[in-house]
């Protein structure tokens, strides 16, 4: 196995070799400290407000996809053989502003500016993909995008509007992508990367295999997938977390199998996103709640699962399919059902050393019934108090089978077995519904916090139960969904 | 000579739609915020350390960790501040830069350390070893008048009429309690300074601040010299919304005293989650009232008390408290009327200034009471609002006694019943949620009527400095901020209609207490009139000695001298503007001025609750439609049409901008934002993963936002225009309302829906499940 000792990547349309770059140092850090590039703003350092979006792009095969990211959170090491593009990198024709530029300030787009070169990466990463947005669309491009000054009404009208000051084939990085492409492509050279600094060791896998070695060599290491939340152990918390072993451009891939969706562990929210709207439909609102833009482009199935945390979206559905996760440990592998994985707060079924490489869902069947709803204080970017999630199946009008599973209920996402057994063998009908509600009592005591309170919480989740039923009986208008504006 | 310009108009002049001075620099990235800027060679970095005790004496404070952490150069306490450890705003010596020997909340600045690196300070800071004895702490309102309900400050009480013989008369009284969340600011740049020391006793701060000269003023007080060794510059904030008011002013003096005690350039700024724990927000209120009313809805008396968080120290509660009581009648006259307020001490940090500065909780209050009196009797309350709108020419007089002469609440309200759609919307929502089980509709078309001016009466005032350079390039500098409200811009278009030039013409620059001495914060939506009416002073100036030039020089009345667009006419000749001002200087003209305004017929006795503190009033009124889940509590604002009153703007885009944009903080206030603090008194939501703004996707799906264009105002303002920066915060009212009316739908209406606010989904579906309860209970 070769070693090489630094990091590589493009910055803008610069090649940047870092050879002591510490495990833990920021991108945002990185271009506002070490490269003095402070178009990037720092809003909160935690990749809720956007202020330092930029985007990232990474090629596979003769494809390069640019996404939007938190520089505050995505840590240097993870950025080997991309390539980075600030606000500064923005440029329209003869050295005019860009399209989205011009666009942000004729519609008045902008009032004090702190967060408006973050908003123009954004839409930046929307346009580049969907140079006509629907009002929708623009308000799922802006989720991770906080405004206080503007309302957002006139950013919202310059996005829909970009495409009146250029042409997305006329765009400087669209135009640039072959010649990117094989900048990127002479990066490739299969190696493990190890850089050392006085703050520790940075490691990046050449493939799983060496990630399985790699592991086995330093079972201590902190694994680090999209750093949607590890960043925040060193922005927040400032742990330390050296040695850092990177593994986001691994385990990517997603086989489409009738009875059952394998995804990676390194699949992104997003990637996600797009296979979950076609195979499973009744998911694809909560995966679109998830974060957001950024957070779901860097954020993965794989980081959400082994995390660990009692309120991450993706378990709660997993587990109400029976999904199952396998394990590896050097060469060996193992697979657990989902539910056994979270053993309590903060401790999972994983060994040092193990690192979970992909999920096995199983797909519903025709008649089973599923659903899974998220309940927050804000509607997008906001994490679940509540989060319930159902799959049923009705034979002859009877339950007869049952799996639900909460999240944000205790400590660990988890299955809400009384209420399952109060439901099946009875008939599904809102009398058998309401005669389950007491069974949440048995299953959940949830805690008070500022999310919500534990009452709160107990009675959404009940009230979930009741949508599902409406929902799945007909009712036909059950929650709120924001339609597109006519 | 050059060639004459023959438009008929300026470019950029007053009145004209513009972007943003700076809207090219933000979306390129080239907009410079403080931390933008190129720091000194040598730059150090403080990192404040922060209490964790809500209410305590300090035992031990051990910071030999903090001093022997890498990169660290030193450490600050209380007793390292060589003038006065205080940055009290209101001269009561009751907020300390550092604590000393008390804590008195959690997250009150105990020291400061300073490093290398900003992140060398940070970890450094967290290495600190405190021991504190820990007493009880007083978190809210209801705990401070448990304790005895000390106060901050004096309240105030204002009163008119015969309180106990209105209600003891009315043909109906009830009476309520709400309690209204306070609000973080949330700018997106937070707090910070960096300041450079100079020789002797002097120092340059750079500060993200609305009140440039109260920064001077207290890092002088802090450092122990004069102001006029302090000199203090902002070109832009990322937003303030009064969270820089005053709130700036402890990191400015923090800097100060390391970078004169060093000798080296210091930087601060705090992490965002020390930012929201160690600076002060939106008062939160509780309002107890009693209304008398008759069966029409119509109010005969009032009498109502107001009681605020205001934390450990008094900053700005006094007139925040104060001016809560003066929006406590919104638009609608008490004839009876008693109201008091309570600004109580807790063991929190210090609320501060916030749009609107206690107003919206004023108005909030109010409008609960017209809530109560339209379910009680069961009416629309749009009835019983415009049954108690103030009077042309008799029932005018406020509870301040001020008699209100500008009133056109009517019009607005009117105008935008009509345009909105109001009652045929409301009746739809009426049928909708005969019908639909689980999602319900609510609709509320709120007033606002908003006094301008600052209730200090000595604040009303304010400076500019204008040069005219032998090119004809005009430097304009004044005592306002630049926090993305569009100051700066508007001022400028002023400044070149003065003139008649090119708004190119005018360079904006920053902020700078050694060009504009002894300036006003800021705020109370004063920017534009204060520093736009001594801009115009500066140019009339300018423009007079000009003339006076002109006519001898040429030898024509003064009359014949015009100023037209980017010329002169001097009699039959036409000289283009660069020109004209090329032959002043050769003739020895003053071509610069320090032009001064300040509010005339403004006066106010506190004591005596009377007098008349506004100079006028702005004017608005939305409709706000909702949709509610009543299983979970969640909801959406489907639509809101706006019509908002500007006077005759200065810039149309830039106001509809702070209206849209004053929604929609005022909507996050009323909705989503919440502060929650634990049981050791801690706050925990202090930062966006737990405090939540709207976002785009919260906008009301139809957001329709318009000028009362037809509005100029009745005071001879700048250009008849008026103040736009606070009014439209309060529109937002309407979508609380409206949530109520949806909640109010599963008891038919028949129970006053009482919902406290914030209005987050846990407690619309807390409201809910007790109406339902209530109406199954009387059913």
């Amino acid at each position: 196995m070769s070693v090489r000792t630094n990091i590589r990547f493009y910055l803008n349309d610069v090649l940047v070799e870092l050879g002591d770059v510490a495990p833990d140092r920021t991108l945002l850090d990185f271009l506002r400290l070490d490269r003095v590039l402070r178009g990037t703003k720092e809003g909160c350092a935690e990749g809720d407000c956007g202020a330092c979006t930029v985007l990232i792009g990474a090629h596979e095969g003769a494809d390069l996809h640019y996404l939007t990211a938190n520089a505050c959170i995505v840590f240097v090491g993870a950025l080997d053989g991309r390539h980075v593009v600030t606000i500064e990198h923005l440029k329209g024709p003869d050295g005019a502003l860009h399209p989205i530029q011009q666009a942000m300030v004729e519609h008045h787009g902008s009032q004090c500016g702190f967060c408006t070169p973050g908003f123009v990466m954004s839409l930046y990463g929307m346009w580049m993909t969907n140079p006509e947005p629907s009002v929708r669309e623009v308000e799922m491009a802006l989720q991770g995008n906080l405004c206080r000054c503007t309302g957002y009404a006139p950013i919202v009208r310059a996005a829909r509007s970009i495409s009146n000051y250029g042409k997305i084939a006329e765009d400087a990085l669209i135009a640039e992508r072959a010649e990117m492409i094989a900048r990127l492509e002479a990066l490739r050279d299969g190696n493990r990367v190890v850089v050392s600094s006085v703050r520790g060791d940075l490691i990046v896998p050449s493939d799983v295999d060496d990630l399985a070695a790699v592991l086995t060599e330093r079972p201590e290491a902190t694994i680090v997938a999209g750093a949607t939340d590890v960043g925040l152990w060193v922005t927040k918390f400032m742990r330390e977390i050296a040695p850092v072993v990177f593994i986001g451009h691994l385990m990517g891939g997603i086989e489409q199998g009738e009875d059952a969706l394998v995804l990676g562990a390194g699949v992104s929210y997003g990637r996600a996103l797009e296979v979950i709207a076609d195979r499973l439909p009744q998911l694809r609102e909560l995966f679109e709640r998830i974060g957001g833009a950024q957070v779901r482009a860097m954020g993965t199935i794989g980081g959400n699962i082994a995390n660990g945390s009692p309120i991450g979206d993706t378990p709660p559905p997993l587990i109400a399919l029976g999904a199952s996760v396998v394990l590896r440990k050097g060469d060996d592998q193992r697979t657990v059902k989902l539910e056994d994985f979270f053993i309590d707060y903060g401790k999972q079924d994983r060994a040092a050393g193990e690192f979970v490489e992909s999920v096995s869902v199983p797909m519903p069947g025709p008649d089973d019934l599923v659903a899974a709803y998220k309940v927050t204080k804000r509607r997008d970017e906001d994490i679940t108090a509540t989060l319930g999630a159902f799959r049923l199946t009705v034979s002859g009008g009877i339950v007869a089978a049952a799996t639900i599973a909460y999240g944000g209920m205790a400590a660990t996402p988890k299955r809400a077995r009384a209420v399952e057994t109060a439901l099946i063998g009875r008939p599904w009908t809102m009398g058998t519904v309401e005669a389950a509600l007491p069974a949440f009592e048995t299953d959940f005591k949830p805690l008070d916090d500022w999310r919500a309170s534990s009452d709160y919480r107990m009675l959404a989740a009940k009230n979930l139960l009741r949508r599902f039923f409406l929902e799945t009986s007909g009712e036909a208008e059950t929650r709120i969904v924001r339609h597109e504006v006519a | 000579m050059t060639a004459l310009d023959e438009r008929k108009a300026i470019r950029g002049g007053a009145h004209v739609a513009l972007a943003h001075d700076s809207g090219a620099k933000h979306v390129a990235g080239k907009a410079e915020y403080i931390d933008d800027m190129i720091e000194p060679a040598g730059t150090l970095h403080a990192y404040l350390g922060l209490s964790t005790c809500a209410n305590g004496t300090i035992e031990a404070l051990d910071l030999d960790a903090v001093r022997s952490a890498p990169g660290v150069v030193g450490v600050l306490t209380a007793k390292d501040v060589p003038g006065h450890n205080d940055v009290s705003p209101t001269g009561k010596h009751d907020e300390p830069i550092f604590a000393h020997g008390e804590v008195k909340f959690w997250g009150q600045p105990v020291f400061a350390v300073v490093a290398e690196t900003r992140e060398a300070a940070r970890r450094a800071a967290h290495k600190a070893a405190i021991t504190y004895a820990e007493r009880p702490h007083l978190n809210d309102v209801a705990a401070a008048r448990g304790a005895g309900g000390a106060v901050v400050t004096e309240g105030m009480k204002l009163e008119r009429g015969d309180v106990a013989a209105g209600l003891e008369s009315a043909p109906h009284r009830l009476k309520g309690s709400m309690t209204i969340g306070g609000q973080d600011h949330f700018y997106l740049e937070g707090q910070i300074a960096m300041a450079i020391p100079g020789e002797d006793d002097e120092v340059t701060v750079h500060a993200s601040t609305q009140h440039p000269s109260e920064v001077q003023h207290m890092v002088g007080h802090a450092l122990g010299v004069p102001s006029n060794a302090v000199n203090v510059i902002i070109r832009r904030m990322g937003g303030g919304f009064g969270g820089k008011e005053t709130q700036g002013n402890l990191f400015a003096a923090v800097a100060a005293i390391a970078a004169k005690k060093w000798g080296r350039a210091v930087k601060i700024r705090p992490d965002r989650d020390d930012d929201m724990v160690a600076t002060g927000k939106r008062h939160d209120f509780v309002v107890d009232y009693e209304v008398g009313f008759d069966a029409a809805g119509r109010i005969e008396a009032v009498d109502a008390v107001y009681g605020a968080r205001c934390g450990f120290s008094s900053d700005l509660s006094g007139p925040v408290t104060d001016r809560a009581l003066f929006h406590a009648d919104n638009a609608y006259f008490y004839p009876n009327v008693r109201l008091k307020s309570e600004p109580l001490r807790t063991n929190t940090v210090s609320n501060t200034a916030f749009r609107g500065f206690g107003g919206p909780q004023g108005m909030v209050g109010c409008e609960r009471m017209i809530e109560d009196i339209a379910y009680a009797l069961g009416k629309d309350p749009l009835e019983i609002r415009k049954a108690n709108f103030y009077g042309q020419t008799d029932r005018n007089v406020t509870p301040y006694h001020q008699t209100v002469t500008d009133n056109i609440v009517a019009q607005v309200v009117d105008e935008l019943e009509q345009s909105a759609d109001y009652q045929a919307r409301r009746r739809a929502v009426l049928d909708y949620n005969a019908t639909s089980k689980v999602l319900k509709k609510g609709i509320a078309l709120t007033p606002v009527k908003f006094g301008i001016s600052f209730t200090f009466t000595a604040y009303n005032q304010a400076g500019a400095l204008v040069h005219v350079y032998r090119d004809g390039s005009v430097h304009l500098n004044h005592g306002g901020t630049e926090m993305g409200q569009g100051l700066y811009v508007k001022v400028a278009q002023v400044l070149a209609e003065e003139f008649q030039i090119d708004l190119d013409k005018v360079k904006i620059t920053a902020t700078t207490t050694g060009k504009v001495p002894n300036t006003s914060a800021t705020a109370a939506s004063s920017g534009s009139d204060l520093n736009g009416m001594a801009a115009a002073n500066a140019a009339g100036q300018i423009k007079e000695r000009l003339v006076a030039f002109a006519a001898e020089k040429f030898g024509v009345p003064a009359e014949a001298v015009i100023f037209e667009p980017n010329c002169v006419l001097v009699g039959n000749q036409r000289f283009a503007w660069a020109d004209f001002i090329d032959q002043a200087y050769l003739g020895r003209v003053q071509l610069s001025a320090a032009g001064f305004y300040k509010t005339p017929d403004i006066h106010w006795d506190r004591a005596a609750g009377k007098g008349n503190p506004f100079y006028y009033f702005a004017y608005g009124a939305a409709c706000s439609e909702v949709i509610v889940d009543t299983l979970t509590g969640e909801y959406m604002v489907e639509r809101t049409d706006v019509l908002h009153d500007v006077g005759k703007s200065l810039n149309p885009a830039i106001d509809i901008g702070q209206i849209e944009g004053g929604f929609i903080q005022g909507m996050g206030w009323l909705t989503t934002e919440e502060l929650w603090w634990d049981k050791k008194g801690q706050l925990r939501t202090h930062a966006p993963s737990t405090y939540k703004i709207p976002l785009a996707s919260d906008v009301p799906r139809i957001f329709n936002v318009r000028l009362a264009d037809w509005s100029i105002n009745s005071a001879p303002t700048i250009r008849r225009s008026k103040a736009v920066g606070e009014p439209p915060f309060m529109l937002a009212i309407s979508v609380l309302e409206a949530l109520s009316m949806a909640a109010a739908s599963v008891a038919d209406y028949k129970i006053a829906p009482r919902m406290d606010a914030p209005a987050t989904p846990e407690r619309v579906l807390m409201t809910i499940e007790r109406l339902r309860a209530e109406a199954g209970a009387g059913a």
